[in-house]
């Protein structure tokens, strides 16, 4: 410690320099590293966690990895790590299913105009909103003549075609525009006063959540057809889609019913007491407020459906996890399994990961407390 | 006339009837045309709704059964044991899950900056990734990358682990072992009551006793005389390699290995995230106060958070586990023969009959959630805060 032998007047003296020790890196370190003796052995637990998961992990994916192979067995002769080569060999694949090579560009185009669409719903501030969500409104129009064609001199693609992050996307996207209104309504219903309606949106949304989804999409594919009119059968796809959308508009419901049970009862009295109708109570009071409350949970239901598109390869759907199984069925990659695997969990994590940040992002932009 | 109309309309009351007599009719239409379509499209078929098939012998094998089963016994037999194993998944998984995610959670809330992000990276990835793909990939990683049996990874001797699944030794009950359940359950009643009794003392005289640590002691020593009185009647089948695979011991499959880590990983990391939010949900005045009145760190968390914290945590927590029961039907994918393999897969394809099968495996999925939410709104009207 420094003393100045100076005299001050009261009230002059210079701030001393904090101790040694508690800023900077050292600091930073005692504080949040080696603060107490368990700490430190936690720490140094860590640091050898870390240090088995960067040796042995750096060698399997990167050094003695193979990219370039055209089997198994021409993997193993040049190295013993990863052998990304299934990867590579079936990238295309992985992307674009088995839409046929010439007509790809009509998935890079919807893929691009997706983000245009998007982006006035996504970004409550950019500019030309107003004239942005017209398209949006548009965009599944044109996707859908695009993908599928039949029209204007495009190529009509069987759906049998589709597969990889495109078909996932193709579902994903669908459900979750679908399900976000029936999910609003169903949401109003469960909490109307009129007690049929009430108890319809109870009934449908406790059944759907109260079943796994694999049996919804087993109910899809085996049993959907005896439900419609003897003759007809549409296709497997779109029984997948309409199977998501209610499973998850089922789970929206739920949050947003949370959402509007979070507004306090003084709202609804003064709409009362201004003479608003239900309606107009529910798209200028109810609405705005539950659905800006209920954003994360909305988006985390969103995600989870996202990863349940999954599931449509058990069905028999060649989303990237299909076509990852159905390339370790070709002798040629045969047990290469891990490497399969982790690439398309790969993809999923920054897909879903992407989408929860941008949650926590509009949230905290959404959020109008005072803190 | 019109008037009249219109003041009916008008009325609230009235209005209300009106629409849901409109609702029921549609509804009441929608659900003709269904039971239309259904039967037309059975006449058209030449089939008929029919639960006999429940009785007939299913003619599969089920490489893991609970109860005795062989290809000879009913289709309905068949589902039991697909439910029990159902049952087997979710039971171990819940408990692994629970003992890994209050582990996380700790990590995520510990000052240590290290531990901290490691579980946090941890968390995102896992959760992040379909559970699907976890279950896909750990099976792919026992049955690919373990060796064959007669390299097999050797643990002391007594466990193996191979891409035929882990042998590990089995218990074998001998004569005498009786008292040493009764002591086990007497040691469970012990333990509660003990609980019980010191909670009460607590509220009246604010004393507080080891709990935790005395019921521990004799959990632990209760079973343990019991053994050592009757000469320990428990002995041990240790599997033994014979020709190309091992004999004896406990055999668990890859699918059920795969199947229970790849679901307690998974369900861990929301668990994790689930109890952080219930500690800090609590708010700092709580902490502060209890620190302020000289309570230690342990007291802080076990008589002042906690308590608060567990009205938080245990609604999520239990549709957590509800998640992970239903997520244990996609055993599908792998081969592991649960209620969806059994009944809703092989029996379906072997008797035809989607419509039947179907509803059965959608209602018993239906019960146990309903049963588990219905308690779950139990606890929660029990708990809860009351305000306006």
């Amino acid at each position: 410690m420094v003393f100045d032998k100076k005299n001050y007047a009261p009230g002059t003296h210079p701030d001393l320099p904090p101790p040694p020790g508690t800023v900077g890196v050292v600091g930073w370190l005692k504080n949040n590293l080696f603060s107490s003796l368990s700490n430190s052995i936690l720490t140094l637990l860590s640091l050898y966690l870390l240090y088995l998961l960067i040796e042995g992990g750096l060698s399997w994916f990167v050094v003695d990895a193979v990219v370039n192979a055209n089997d198994k067995p021409g993997c193993r002769k040049i190295g013993d790590g990863a052998c990304w080569a299934v990867i590579v060999k079936r990238f295309d694949q992985f992307i674009y299913g088995f839409y046929p090579l010439a007509e790809r560009w009509r998935i890079d185009t919807s893929f691009f105009l997706l983000f245009i669409a998007a982006a006035p719903l996504l970004y409550p501030d950019i500019k030309f909103r107003k004239s942005m969500l017209i398209f949006s409104c548009l965009y599944p129009f044109i996707a859908f003549i695009l993908i599928k064609g039949g029209v204007f001199n495009l190529l009509t693609i069987e759906t049998n075609l589709f597969g990889g992050a495109m078909l996932t996307v193709i579902i994903g996207v669908t459900s979750i525009a679908c399900s976000l209104p029936l999910g609003i309504l169903l949401a109003l219903g469960r909490q109307s006063r009129l007690k049929l309606v009430k108890l319809l949106s109870v009934c449908f949304i406790e059944f759907m959540r109260g079943v796994p989804l694999i049996t919804l999409l087993f109910v899809a594919s085996t049993m959907l057809n005896y439900f419609l009119p003897p003759g007809t059968n549409f296709n497997l796809l779109i029984r997948v889609i309409i199977m998501m959308t209610f499973f998850s508009a089922a789970y929206i419901a739920e949050v947003i019913r949370g959402g509007i049970q979070a507004i306090p009862k003084g709202q609804y009295e003064a709409a009362d007491a201004i003479g608003l109708t239900y309606w107009q109570t529910t798209r200028f009071i109810t609405l705005p407020q539950a659905l800006k409350i209920s954003i994360p949970g909305i988006v985390n239901t969103f995600i989870g459906l996202y990863k349940d598109t999954t599931l449509v390869v058990i069905i028999g759907l060649l989303d990237p996890l299909g076509i990852g199984r159905a390339a370790l069925a070709d002798t040629k990659w045969n047990g290469l399994s891990t490497e399969t695997y982790l690439f398309v969990a790969v993809i999923f994590f920054i897909s879903c990961f992407a989408m929860s940040r941008y949650s926590l992002w509009l949230e905290k932009k959404l959020s109008t407390d005072h803190n | 006339m019109s008037f009249n109309l219109l003041k009916i309309w008008r009325n609230e009351k009235s209005r209300e009837i009106i629409v849901q007599i409109i609702v029921l009719i549609i509804f009441g239409w929608f659900i003709s045309w269904l039971v239309g379509n259904v039967s037309g499209n059975f006449e058209k078929l030449g089939k008929d709704l029919s639960f006999e098939f429940l009785f007939i012998p299913a003619g599969y094998d089920i490489n893991q059964y609970l109860i005795s089963y062989n290809n000879r016994d009913s289709h309905l037999r068949a589902a039991v044991v697909g439910l029990l194993n159902t049952g087997l998944v979710a039971f171990f998984g819940i408990i692994i899950a629970t003992i890994f995610g209050l582990f996380l959670g700790v990590l995520r809330l510990s000052k240590n900056w290290l531990a901290n992000r490691i579980a946090y990276w941890y968390v995102e990835f896992t959760r992040n990734v379909p559970i699907l793909l976890h279950i896909l990939l750990w099976h792919g990683i026992i049955i690919n990358t373990l060796p064959h049996p007669k390299q097999a990874i050797d643990i002391l001797d007594v466990s193996y682990l191979t891409n035929r699944g882990f042998y590990i030794p089995k218990p074998i009950a001998e004569a005498g072992i009786e008292l040493f359940y009764l002591f086990t359950i007497i040691a469970i009643i012990f333990a509660i009551l003990f609980n019980k009794f010191s909670k009460k003392r607590q509220e009246n005289t604010g004393k507080q006793l080891p709990v935790f640590w005395i019921n521990l002691m004799v959990i632990i020593l209760f079973p343990f005389i019991a053994l050592l009185l009757n000469n320990f009647p428990i002995s041990f089948s240790i599997p033994e390699l014979k020709g190309f695979n091992f004999r004896g011991g406990l055999h668990l499959s890859p699918e059920l290995i795969a199947l229970t880590f790849a679901l307690a990983i998974y369900t861990a990391a929301f668990i994790a995230e689930i109890v952080r939010a219930g500690i800090l949900a609590i708010h700092k005045g709580q902490r502060e106060a209890a620190e302020s009145i000289g309570l230690k760190p342990d007291k802080v968390m076990n008589l002042v958070i906690l308590p608060q914290a567990r009205r938080v945590i245990i609604p999520p927590l239990t549709s957590q586990y509800l998640n992970l029961t239903k997520n244990s039907s996609l055993a599908i994918a792998i081969g592991y023969m649960d209620l969806v393999a059994t009944l809703g897969g092989i029996s379906l394809n072997q008797t035809g009959r989607e419509m039947e099968t179907m509803v059965l495996v959608l209602l018993i999925y239906l019960c146990i959630s309903l049963s588990i939410s219905s308690l779950m709104n139990w606890y929660n009207y029990r708990v809860k805060l009351v305000d306006r």
